[in-house]
């Protein structure tokens, strides 16, 4: 558990680090909290030869409302993240599921920017931010573009992130009020990846489901959104029947690995129960 | 005497002596950062050493090419079993009589085996080394399940014992086959069970685990090769028995070695064997003149020092219809991965499984136990046990529980039925045990009454009512455990250790102004020696505990002692102390009657001094005698204050409880929540109630964490699938459950102060508890017997199988 040789750079602007990431090309990684990084050093499956650090690039930290949007700069810590007003008033499910992950060390340096930008499939962030409709803005050596969060995706560890870019913030449309919400996860332990987990938003009317998006953690290699089960009970009260249909839905699109969490049938299956545990949860706390 | 005059509690209350819950004064320094373990020993010019580790199974290796790696800036040197073989040190013998491969030499037997030591000047060097390393195996087919070992066409794992048909411990029935142990009568046994009204017959799995202390298994070697002299600091739980074996196997003069185990950070068992790092620093400090250090990483500890248990029980009960036992009747099939590197006494290859009769009164008796050979990790340690007790407390709680369930009958009242009674003590048990003393009956009530155990069971029943109407989808269990242990190893009549009799030993020398130092045998790993060694020495002598200095753990300072372990501290180096303790107090008396002026037998011992009797003002301190040895002796008595005791115990103790645990579980995803756990342990006199409490606050957790999930599980090709804490449960507080702590005391008659020892009996009492409950809890679904660990997903499967999950 020793990380190879390598060597740390440390830019102050976003320009400088994108230049590094592209004259350095491949072997160079950008470094944030470290936290999903630096264990892979360890286990020498990451060997980059150059370190990025981003941490003295100011105007990356932060979260703050713009109109319908909230930007969180990508060098955010999910304890910031957690001490946010704006946060815990507009985007409660966001200071929820980052209760969450690990303990209190690992979201002391944790960044948002390096749990969406990872691509690990076992992050929490990334479900929510595509049940959020979040985008990410990513600036590179042919300079800024926006990419959805629903497009970041792509496989294990594999992102839309091309060579020399880099993710600077994230911007989320702010939920409509009165809207329900959950994030129910379940793990091992504490600082455990979830075995299964389902991120739920929706607004309800009349006792019906009006909008409602679904999306799930660790059962597949990338984020899912779970389309079909969202609209399986839009329109129902929630229903054990529309329960159950929302969760088949969910599980036709899981493809979990089977690991120490469980074989691929538990897991689909208590990925289902965090479906409707969400919902369930989720519409008791609509308006 | 005036109103100064302190009272007599006042003075007693002044020593923190036993019975005191003294806070413990190593913690003082533990809380600060200021301990000092073996990666904090840093010596000039030191290197650092590190693993080569094969990522097979079962391989040939058909070559290492080291010339790469020698380029790496640093590294300094490759060592392989060539190298090793130069020295005779290629292999090394095993606590169990077996040999270990140091490195691997032409096959490996286990993944992560230790291939080559790259030496280099620092450990990162020494890690870009590993990486360089280029070693051309050729696989081959692993052996992982136990029960295939033995097939006719099962691999030959050991080329090494080709023709060998008998072993350390007798015959050996098939190439992988270690040893078979039997004890008992089993054609009494037999009778028993073929006239038995009722029998039960299970398969009861103790699945493999590994005592993963905080701190892993390391050391700093040093030859000085001017003096000849090898000093040595690691992580030893018995410091005087690897330097023996150093001296056995490197063939050094023992005085010329020097061990030192500095502050430990946990063993739990992990910490006793001697490891292929020891050796490889050892050796690598020999060749290049410099102090070694070699630290194990996580992965490597998990994976390659010794894991625990890996015991396959078949167990059946005899019994009448209204619930006595007739017989018991164990074959067990023990896994000991590739080398039989278990840390148990010489003569016990199973250890002491044969307690497994536990704390019932079994007429007849009969053990069998197969040791077996596979491609895993060597081993396997007692994992905050006495060697294989928690094994057999498992098996025969479990049994029992299984045989209520058949005869329909409360778990507890079974128990109660067949207790040991208080008076068959001293108790001779069918497998050859001879138990010091017990209570079982009043321990037991009192668990009960103290959950209120009928309340329990009405409720039980409430919410099996509900469940089965479709109210709810948990259900609750409630896990009964009572077990007796055997600790404190032990009489030299059936204990050694590579031929060292079993004893531990205690030197206390008293200082003139009424302080002193105690040397002790055993070994702290975090139990608190420095406290309750030194509170035990203040009772016995009427010294302040403050004033002791307790020492543990240099081998040219601290007398011969063969470790901590196996709950063996207290039972025998708790009476060495005492032991000592007293003979200072009978010189001390000569030296009082000198001085007062009496004879010695018109002196009696009060609190902290010697009194004349039936003179109360005519009083002589101890810290006063203390003075007076070093200066007015009576004649012809040589000066000072000093004492050494060796003490070999007469026999072992035999500490129980009674674990009450009661849990629910949701069926549709496994999730367990643990409602309540009691604990009544009987150790004995109690020495310290709050490290005790300590003790079984860490014993239950690991008790929690096995019960609940924490293995080693390698998949078909024999990759460990569980080797980091990512994966191997290690609960943090948020999972630990609360303990509700209790006790009575019933002291051993033939201990000096009449303890038992209490550091293991939570995890050994505790794990069948967990899956008591767990068993319980799924039991009016139809199941009889569900192996551990009990995670989520294997709940979740148990009922999936009992067809109680919705389609
Ligand atoms: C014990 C433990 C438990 C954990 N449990 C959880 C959990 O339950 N849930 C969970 O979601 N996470 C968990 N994590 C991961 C943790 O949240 C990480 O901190 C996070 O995923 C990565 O953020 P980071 O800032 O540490 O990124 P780093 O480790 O520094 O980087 C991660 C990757 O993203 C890249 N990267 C980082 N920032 C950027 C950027 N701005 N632009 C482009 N690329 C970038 C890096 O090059 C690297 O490849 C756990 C971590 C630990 C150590």
């Amino acid at each position: 558990m020793i990380p190879g040789p390598f060597s740390y750079h440390r830019p102050t602007t976003v320009a400088d680090a994108v230049k590094l990431l592209s004259t350095l090309g491949d072997d160079a990684r950008p470094l944030a909290g470290g936290h999903s990084l630096v264990p892979m050093m360890k286990l020498r499956l990451a060997t980059p030869e150059h370190l990025i650090d981003l941490h003295d690039i100011a105007g990356l930290k932060g979260v703050t409302r713009d109109g319908n949007n909230v930007l969180i700069g990508a060098m955010t810590t999910q304890h910031e993240l957690l001490a946010s007003e704006v946060i815990a008033k507009s985007i409660p499910v966001l200071h929820e599921a980052a209760l969450l992950i690990a303990d209190p060390q690992v979201r002391y340096r944790g960044t948002v920017g390096g749990n969406v930008a990872n691509g690990d499939p076992g992050n929490d962030m990334p479900a929510l931010m595509l049940t959020l409709g979040a985008a990410y803005r990513l600036e590179g050596p042919n300079g800024v573009r926006k990419v959805a969060a629903a497009d970041y995706y792509q496989g294990a560890y594999f992102t839309a992130i091309e060579a020399g870019e880099i993710l600077t913030s994230i911007s989320i449309p702010v939920p409509a009020a009165g809207h329900g919400h959950a994030y129910e996860k379940l793990k091992r332990k504490v600082g455990d990846y979830a075995t299964a987990a389902a991120a739920v938003v929706l607004t309800m009317s009349g006792g019906k489901v009006e909008t409602c998006a679904i999306g799930l953690t660790n059962l597949s290699e990338t984020p899912l959104l779970a389309d079909a089960a969202a609209k399986a009970v839009i329109g129902t009260s929630l229903d054990a029947a529309s329960l159950k249909k929302a969760a088949a839905a969910a599980q036709a699109i899981m493809a979990p690995a089977a690991d120490a969490r469980g074989p691929v049938e538990y897991r689909k299956h208590v990925g289902g129960i965090m479906v409707m545990r969400a919902l369930q949860r989720a519409a008791a706390k609509a308006a | 005497m005036n109103d100064m005059t302190p009272t007599r509690e006042e003075r007693s209350a002044a020593l923190e002596g036993m019975g005191c819950k003294r806070k413990r004064v190593e913690d003082i320094r533990f809380t600060q950062g200021k301990g000092n373990y073996v990666d904090d020993v840093k010596l000039p010019g030191m290197l650092h050493g590190d693993f080569v580790r094969s990522p097979h199974a079962h391989a040939r290796v058909k070559s290492i090419d080291d010339s790469e790696a020698l380029k790496v800036p640093g590294v300094l040197a490759v060592i392989t079993a060539e190298t090793l073989k130069t020295v005779n040190l290629a292999w090394m013998p095993t606590l169990a009589g077996d040999v270990q491969m140091v490195l691997a030499d032409g096959k490996v037997l286990f993944q992560n085996q230790e291939v080559a030591f790259v030496v280099a000047t620092d450990r990162y060097a020494a890690d870009d080394g590993i990486n360089k390393v280029k070693v051309e195996y050729e696989a081959l087919a692993p052996l992982i399940d136990p029960f295939k070992s033995m097939d006719a066409d099962a691999p030959v794992l050991r080329e090494d014992l080709a023709g060998k048909t008998s072993g350390a411990h007798g015959p050996r029935k098939h190439h992988n086959h270690i040893f078979e142990w039997t004890v008992g009568d089993k054609d009494l046994t037999n009778a028993a069970f073929s006239k038995a009204e009722v029998t039960i017959k299970e398969m009861i799995s103790y699945h493999r685990t590994h005592p993963s202390p905080l701190e892993t298994c390391q050391c700093v070697c040093s030859f000085d090769k001017i003096k000849g002299e090898l000093t040595i600091w690691g992580t030893f739980q018995a410091p005087h028995v690897i330097r023996t074996v150093v001296s056995l196997i490197a063939k050094l003069p023992e005085q010329k070695i020097h061990v030192i185990s500095p502050d430990i950070g946990g063993g739990f068992g992990n910490k006793v064997g001697a490891y292929p790092g020891y050796i490889c620093a050892a050796v690598a400090s020999i060749v290049t003149g410099k102090p070694v250090k070699w630290v194990e990483d996580r992965i490597e500890n998990l994976t390659a020092t010794s894991f625990a248990r890996d015991y396959h029980m078949t167990t059946e009960i005899a019994a009448t219809k209204d619930g006595k036992v007739t017989g018991l009747r164990v074959h067990v099939l023990a896994d000991h991965g590739a080398f039989d590197a278990c840390a148990d006494p010489s003569k016990w290859p199973a250890g002491f499984f044969n307690i497994v009769t536990g704390s019932y009164d079994f007429p007849v008796a009969h053990l069998a136990v197969d040791g077996v050979y596979t491609n895993k990790a060597p081993g396997g340690v007692a994992y905050r046990c006495s060697f294989r007790v928690t094994e057999a407390a498992y098996c025969i709680e479990r049994a029992m529980d299984i045989l209520a369930q058949k005869l329909g009958m409360d778990p507890a009242e079974l128990r109660l039925k067949n207790f040991i009674k208080p008076e068959q003590f001293p108790y001779h048990s069918a497998l050859g045990w001879e138990y010091d003393s017990g209570n079982y009956g009043t321990a037991m009530r009192k668990a009960m009454e103290k959950v209120k155990y009928a309340e329990l069971r009405k409720e039980q029943a409430a919410m099996r009512a509900a469940f089965k109407r479709g109210e709810t989808r948990e259900i609750m269990g409630i896990g009964v455990s009572f077990f007796t242990e055997i600790v404190g190893a032990g009489p030299s009549k059936n204990c050694d250790i590579l031929g060292i009799a079993m004893f531990d030993s205690c030197e206390i020398r008293m200082h003139p102004t009424g302080a002193g130092i105690a040397r002790v045998g055993s070994k702290s790993q975090g139990q608190g020696h420095e406290t309750t060694w030194a509170q035990i020495i203040a009772t016995e002598i009427g010294i302040p505990a403050d004033n002791i200095m307790v020492e543990e753990g240099n081998t040219d300072t601290a007398p011969y002692g063969l470790g901590t372990y196996g709950s063996r501290s207290t039972p025998v180096a708790g009476a060495a102390i005492a032991m000592a303790a007293r003979k200072i107090k009978a010189k001390a008396q000569m030296i009082a009657a000198y001085k007062l002026e009496v004879h010695e037998d018109d002196l009696e011992f009060d609190i902290d001094g010697f009194r004349v009797k039936g003179l109360p003002e005519k009083f002589m301190s101890m810290k006063d005698i203390c003075w007076a040895a070093y200066n007015s002796v009576p004649p012809g008595m040589e000066p000072g204050l000093e004492a050494v005791s060796y003490y070999d115990p007469p026999n072992m103790t035999y500490p129980f409880g009674a674990y009450i645990c009661v849990m629910t579980i949701d069926v549709d995803t496994g999730v367990y929540k643990v409602k309540r756990f009691y604990a009544l342990d009987d150790c004995g006199t109690r020495i310290n109630p709050m490290i005790i409490e300590g003790q079984v606050h860490g014993g239950l957790t690991e008790a929690f964490a096995i019960a609940m999930g924490q293995e080693i599980r390698y998949d078909a090709e024999g990759n460990v699938v569980t080797g980091s804490f990512m994966d191997f449960f290690m609960p943090t507080a948020v999972e630990t459950p609360h303990w509700e702590t209790d006790f009575t005391v019933t002291p051993s008659p033939h201990h000096p102060i009449g303890a038992k020892g209490v550091g293991e009996s939570p995890n050994v009492g505790g794990v069948p508890a967990f899956s008591n409950a767990v068993n319980d809890a799924f039991s009016f679904l139809g199941s009889t017997h569900i192996q551990m660990p009990h995670d989520y997903w294997r709940n979740w499967a148990a009922a999936k199988n009992l067809g109680v999950l919705a389609a």
